[in-house]
């Protein structure tokens, strides 16, 4: 397929400013059955995440004596893509899994649960590039809504480099023919960073560059978490 | 100054900053002090009185065992000597039948015949620490098999917002309702009404205290709204 043009005067192929996110909706509580739930949506992108634990594990070799284990388990739905995705875990979708975890872990404090496991379920609905930071900032949002204690939320987003410029939270268009793609997670308040990838190239001036635009979007997002999270008690004065 | 304070209530989230500098508090999960600042780890209301912060959490069904605890059990599996039992909790409690019948179970011996699957006992935490998974004792005063009655399952972090401050709350859906209630720490509630008309309007009540956890003036407002319904219905009877 020919490239499409994705930069047209200042704005991008769909409209967006350079510095601008897709528009956003974040959901809390929205599965009866888990302890926690949550649904986040960017652009195209939808994403639901389940929360269960702390509970006992099985198998019971895998239990930490002096913390919980975290298992996450991210999984595309079948009518997710254009052509149907077959069900079955892709070596994409396993290692999407362990970097959500690893994104994750430092916000958890998990030296509280002993011997437990907290389990992780991430169902992507609709994909539409930027599936794994709306998996990470719905994984987050469905830990905080299940009540299990952690440092801060974790918000992500991801920053590319189109044409020559530096976007923020990309699009499928911009994903497959823009030259580097970064996604980045943070805990804002504490001001760390727990994931951070790169895909293609950017110079070391663009890189520096690329992560406080991130910043930036991060704290919009961060900001939409908290709101989501407040909603549901609306009822105080 | 010896007054007391009306505590300030704030709706806070995780890595939200409650307090900084040199502030009391005592230990809790919900409360992380990262250099010399104090954030809560949970969505919940933090309290400030006093100079002292307190985060109390609003989300979360997960009951962390505590030695000493009274809890309302349910027997998941029977085994040789004891009986597994689920206590909300992420590790499964052990009750020995030493701990039931006060004697050992002989060898071969049917323990169904005293606790069978799906009964519930309320029992208090024996021993627990973070190697050892809870084992429970339920023989003494008020505690045992449950044979009357109802349970019902709440969110545990509610469980003190059903008891009140002083046992208010409970005191008050007690006198008002006329039932007979047990509120145990793992977020069960074992209840026993003269009628299913009392029943219904205090499980009516027990879940909207359950909802409405957050907001002020709510012991009042629930017992407005026992006499809403029982002086109503009464008067439809008469």
């Amino acid at each position: 397929m020919e490239k499409p043009k994705l930069i047209i005067g200042e704005k991008r192929s769909d409209g967006r400013l350079f510095d601008q996110l897709r528009p956003t909706q974040m959901k809390v509580g929205i599965l009866k059955n888990a302890n926690g739930s949550s649904l986040v949506q960017m652009g195209d992108t939808k994403v639901i995440a389940a929360v269960y634990g702390p509970r006992e594990v099985h198998p019971r070799h895998l239990a930490l004596p002096d913390r919980a284990i975290l298992r996450v388990r991210y999984h595309m739905t079948p009518f997710s893509t254009n052509q149907r995705k077959n069900p079955a875990p892709t070596r994409r979708e396993i290692e999407i899994s362990k970097v959500i975890r690893e994104a994750l872990e430092p916000s958890v404090i998990s030296n509280l649960f002993p011997r437990t496991a907290i389990d992780i379920f991430i169902e992507v609905l609709q994909a539409d590039a930027g599936t794994r930071t709306a998996a990470i900032m719905a994984a987050s949002l469905a830990l905080a809504d299940g009540g299990i204690p952690m440092k801060d939320l974790v918000s992500a987003v991801a920053v590319g480099k189109v044409e020559g410029n530096l976007v923020l939270d990309l699009n499928e268009e911009e994903d497959n023919y823009g030259e580097a793609d970064l996604p980045i997670a943070i805990m804002p308040s504490l001001g760390n960073i727990t994931l951070l990838q790169m895909n293609g190239e950017m110079s070391e001036e663009e890189l520096k560059k690329a992560i406080e635009l991130a910043m930036k979007g991060i704290r919009e997002l961060y900001e939409m978490q908290k709101e989501a999270l407040r909603q549901k008690y609306v009822l105080e004065e | 100054m010896n007054k007391v304070e009306k505590p300030e209530r704030k709706l806070v989230l995780p890595g939200e900053l409650v307090a900084e500098g040199e502030i009391a508090f005592q230990w809790s999960p919900y409360i992380i002090k990262i250099d010399n600042k104090l954030y809560s780890t949970v969505l919940g209301l933090a309290e400030t009185r006093e100079n002292k912060v307190n985060v109390i959490p609003l989300q979360g069904n997960f009951y962390y065992p505590k030695v000493g605890d009274l809890v309302i059990g349910f027997i998941k599996d029977v085994e040789a000597f004891g009986w597994i039992i689920d206590i909300k909790a992420p590790y499964s409690a052990y009750l020995p039948a030493s701990n039931y019948l006060g004697r050992p179970a002989n060898n071969g011996e049917d323990l169904t015949k005293y606790l069978e699957i799906g009964e519930y006992i309320i029992a208090k935490i024996e021993q627990f620490d973070r190697s050892v998974d809870p084992i429970l004792m339920a023989r003494g005063k008020g505690l045992g098999r449950i044979t009357s009655g109802g349970v019902i399952d709440i969110s545990t972090v509610k469980v003190p917002r059903v008891i009140g401050k002083g046992k208010a709350m409970l005191e008050m859906l007690a006198k008002e309702t006329g039932c007979e209630i047990l509120v145990a720490q793992n977020g069960r509630i074992w209840f026993q009404c003269p009628d299913k008309q009392r029943e219904d309007v205090l499980l009516l009540s027990v879940y909207t205290i359950e909802k409405e956890s957050h907001t002020k003036g709510l012991t009042d407002r629930i017992k407005q709204l026992i006499r809403e319904k029982l002086g109503v219905e009464k008067i439809g009877e008469a």
